[in-house]
């Protein structure tokens, strides 16, 4: 157990991870709907969290887990700070679809 | 193939599927419990790099804390599914198309990688346990952490003040 990279390869981590970053920035770009962008927002963060662990344990270094602590801090701020701006949206649109936010278009 | 090949498998596959469930879903709230169980399959994969602590506070912090306040705000909102308005097609292919070429594009990057990544040596030197974590982060990252305590504590404040009823300007 000591070793698992020898029976996966970071190789499998790399590709889990590419596709799940992937899949966020399908998410982004595919619904309209602020919370979902939000939801894969947070599945872009995990992807690269995973690849963190996974090269920790690959170069045997403590500094890529501390390194994800942080950015789990981060992220609970981004999402706590995203939430009261899409709740205080939805008091003045009534509606949390991104495309009614176009104000600054001009 | 060995155990932990399969169980790797089996993890990624309930990562990967969850995470295209949520956001194919229609009702928000199904997207977000999609996304508890992406996040504990996400701990699983920690758990199998042997870095149980991580796995744990991932557990807490976002299938605790971040989903819970997700749910809270979709319940705040009282989203129907029937509302939202879908996308012109073309701007879903247009997403379809990026998806699969930043896909394609950086699984090909990353195989090309292949010969510098190169083979895996055990030392067995402990790095990953508690102790050694707990080092790291109150001596080399002393300020870091201490600036992480204070972007929390901006971070609650600012949350705050935003979802506080702003008054009828008079």
């Amino acid at each position: 157990m000591n070793n698992i990279l020898n029976h996966i390869g970071i190789e499998n981590y790399i590709f889990l991870s590419v596709i799940l970053f992937c899949i966020g920035v399908f998410g982004v770009l595919y619904r309209r709907n602020a919370i979902i962008v939000f939801m894969s927002i947070e599945i872009m963060l995990n992807a690269v969290n995973l690849l963190f662990v996974a090269f920790s344990t690959y170069h045997q270094d403590a500094q890529g887990q501390v390194f994800v602590f942080f950015s789990m801090a981060v992220a609970a701020a981004e999402v706590a700070v995203g939430l009261a701006i899409l709740v205080s949206i939805f008091r003045n649109l009534g509606s949390i679809t991104i495309d009614n936010l176009k104000n600054l278009k001009g | 193939m060995s155990t932990i090949l399969i169980i790797f498998c089996v993890l990624s596959a309930v990562t990967l599927a969850t995470a295209f469930l949520t956001i194919f879903s229609r009702n928000p709230i199904h997207s977000a419990i999609y996304l508890v169980i992406c996040f504990f399959s996400i701990a699983g994969h920690y758990l199998l790099l042997n870095s149980q602590f991580l796995a744990i506070v991932h557990v807490i912090v976002y299938s605790g804390a971040i989903m819970i306040l997700f749910l809270f705000t979709i319940m705040l909102m009282n989203l129907n599914e029937e509302k939202e308005v879908h996308r012109p097609r073309i701007t879903r292919l247009g997403a379809i198309v990026s998806f699969c070429l930043i896909c394609l594009i950086l699984i090909a990057i990353f195989i090309n990688s292949k010969p510098i990544v190169g083979e895996y040596v055990t030392t067995g030197e402990d790095y990953q346990s508690i102790k050694v974590l707990g080092k790291v982060l109150l001596n080399e990252y002393m300020v870091p952490f201490e600036f992480a305590s204070i972007l929390l504590l901006v971070a609650m404040i600012g949350t705050v003040l935003l979802s506080k009823k702003e008054k009828l300007q008079k």
